[in-house]
């Protein structure tokens, strides 16, 4: 079908003897918002690493935007339109605000192969404007992130995600730091994305944020989804039942 | 102040939010050690350490001391600019003592002349062979041949093998040496032809030295490969996250250095006009020295070339300050030491000072 941006299917991948992710069946229409719960451990970063190539996957496929696909690295996949909030930050201290939005892709003056001359007025004024897109407050620009709270830096993460055209987004845990304020904001952000009609995993353990902001709920537990619910057909006991296994087996979707 | 933290909407600027330039407090530190060297010799030994006080030449400084000064440090310096870069990654090379040697004696078997006084030159390498009198560029293709060569071996064994670079490099420097050694069976190697030795005359090292350093510090801060040993030192995992081939990246490092060691050791042989197996012995430990004191944090992602060039410089000072204070040599090695330590105590020591504040 061709509303499809994201399906896996039967997505393994083994450390050694550990199986994190098992037999992950999945799938991600245009516009739509899905979360994914499950307890510490549950295989939920480690499905977005085999997605975004961050890992190679032990087996199972993917399509996305229409054709399967075998990312090599992130890398293809940024540039096959995946953005992702990595649980882990994946920014680096000792860069500014604008190097760490264009850490991997920055923008060149000449290209010189890797001495490629930097235009870094055209990323710092891109950085101000996704700023101000995102409503992300950064008391100066050109210092490190090294400082910066971890509110801030969170949002640096999340304007990253927002400067570049993408057709998915994943966020991993992106409010698991934050205070009340900053979550505010950074849900914001997520609402602005579904009013634009931008497809979107969100990994979070926060459930009144996933009812506010999903549209489906996938649980995770020991590596296999375990449930797959819209949300109206479900609630915040149900889901618990099956992030705890009080509740198993697969719940699908009422067709 | 909530305005400028939380977030209200746009970008806030905050001058006082500027972080200072690390580069200033080594330059600081410069500045109050040659006053404290000035002052000791104006105090203790009635002369300056820094101005001219002889009434036959009329100068404001005394300019042969500020030669000696940069003089010194220039062949040091050259695979300083190497180490830096390597350390910014994250990384760190004990090899380019051992380079220098090896690259040294390989390099000047190529740049010898055919006769010495009218008789065949008894050091020639390859005499038999015909190759002597070789143009300039024979001599300096072959040591960036032999830079580039270890530099690519330390790359690889780090970006593929994964072994810590202080053990790949360790293997590199005894590896090396041996091949200083072996490449004449342990004798010098003399007589370069004009050319060559015109690469090290007078004050070249010391241009040689600032334009590389010059080049790198622009290729530090305006290029992606400068961009990406600040990121890949600063955090490798993001680095790989964000899609920076960090084994390619690596190998370039190592390669780089690796050639400037080379450059390092053309300068060096041409200068002493002779090329001996023991060259550049502990060059990698000066060169180290030099960037942690200049403010290259052992840990990665901080430092920059013209920190390393003023380290270099405080690392000058310290010794021509102590032949000033007509201090023994053996002392001069002693407090070496003690300075190597010393500016890694001083990184650990700024780090848990940053470490602190954050
Ligand atoms: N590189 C690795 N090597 C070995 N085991 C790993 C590796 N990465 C993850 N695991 C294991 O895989 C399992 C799933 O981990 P994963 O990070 O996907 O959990 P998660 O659902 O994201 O948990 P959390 O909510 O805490 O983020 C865990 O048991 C973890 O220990
Ligand atoms: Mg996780």
């Amino acid at each position: 079908m061709s509303d499809i941006v994201l399906k896996t299917e039967n997505l393994t991948k083994r450390y050694g003897g550990v199986h994190a992710l098992e037999g992950a069946n999945f799938e991600l229409r245009k516009g739509e918002h899905v979360a994914i719960m499950g307890d510490n451990g549950a295989g939920k970063s480690t499905f977005v690493r085999q997605i975004t190539a961050v890992e190679q996957r032990t087996s199972g496929q993917i399509w996305f935007d229409g054709k399967e696909v075998n990312f090599a690295g992130p890398i293809e996949a940024r540039t096959a339109g995946i953005e992702t909030v990595f649980q882990n930050l994946a920014l680096a201290d000792d860069l500014d605000v604008p190097s760490n939005l264009f850490l991997g892709r920055e923008k060149v003056l000449f290209n010189l192969g890797p001495f490629s001359i930097l235009d870094r007025k055209y990323m710092r004024k891109a950085t101000e404007a996704a700023l101000i897109r995102t409503a992300v407050k950064i008391p100066n620009l050109s210092n490190t992130i090294r400082h910066m709270s971890g509110g801030q830096r969170q949002c640096v993460a999340i304007a990253r995600t927002a400067t570049f055209a993408s057709k998915l987004i994943i966020m991993d845990e992106p409010t698991a730091a934050l205070g009340v304020q900053e979550t505010a904001q950074v849900e914001n952000i997520i609402r602005t994305l579904k009013d634009n009609g931008e497809p979107l995993i969100l990994i979070s353990h926060n459930m009144r944020q996933v009812f506010d902001l999903c549209d489906r709920i996938v649980v995770f537990r020991r590596g296999r989804i375990v449930a797959n619910l819209r949300k109206q057909d479900t609630d915040g006991n149900d889901i618990v039942s099956y992030i705890t296994g009080a509740k198993t087996g697969e719940a699908e979707l009422a067709a | 102040m909530a305005q400028t933290s939380h977030g209200v909407g746009g970008v806030g600027y905050d001058a006082k939010k500027r972080a200072w330039p690390a580069e200033l407090n080594v330059f600081l530190a410069l500045v109050i050690l040659v006053v404290v060297f000035e002052l000791i010799g104006r105090i203790f030994l009635g002369d300056s350490f820094l101005f001219n006080t002889r009434s036959d030449v009329s100068a404001i400084f005394n300019e042969a001391r500020l030669q000696i000064i940069i003089l010194q440090v220039s062949i040091v310096g050259i695979i300083a600019i190497g180490v830096t870069q390597v350390i910014i990654t994250g990384g760190i090379d004990l090899s380019s003592g051992s380079i220098v040697g090896a690259t040294a004696m390989i390099a000047m078997s190529f740049a010898q002349v055919a006769t010495v006084n009218g008789n065949p030159n008894p050091k020639a390498m390859f005499l038999a062979q015909g190759w002597t009198d070789l143009p300039v560029i024979v001599p300096v293709l072959v040591a960036i041949g032999c830079g580039l060569f270890a530099g690519l071996v330390n790359g690889a064994l780090i970006a593929y093998t994964r072994i810590p670079p202080f053990i790949a490099t360790l293997g590199m420097m005894v590896t090396a040496r041996g091949i200083a050694k072996w490449w004449s069976k342990g004798q010098p190697i003399s007589f370069p032809t004009e050319g060559f030795a015109a690469i090290g005359k007078g004050l070249m090292p010391v241009i040689i030295f600032l334009s590389l350093a010059v080049l790198f510090q622009l290729i530090m801060t305006y290029t992606r490969y400068g961009k990406h040993c600040y990121a890949i030192g600063s955090n490798e995992d993001a680095a790989r996250m964000s899609g920076i081939k960090i084994a390619n990246h690596k190998i370039l490092v190592y390669v780089i250095a690796g050639v400037l060691a080379a450059l390092a050791a053309v300068v060096l042989s041409s200068k002493n006009l002779t090329a001996q197996s023991g060259m550049g012995v502990m060059y990698e430990l000066d060169a180290i020295a030099m960037a942690v004191i200049g403010g290259v944090s052992l840990s990665g992602g901080r430092g920059s070339i013209i920190g390393t060039v003023i380290g270099s410089l405080i690392f000058g000072v310290i010794i021509s300050g102590f032949t000033f204070l007509r201090l023994d040599a053996y002392y001069q090695e002693m407090v070496k030491g003690v300075i190597i330590v010393g500016a890694v105590v001083l990184d650990q020591w700024r780090q848990r000072l940053r470490a602190m504040r954050a």
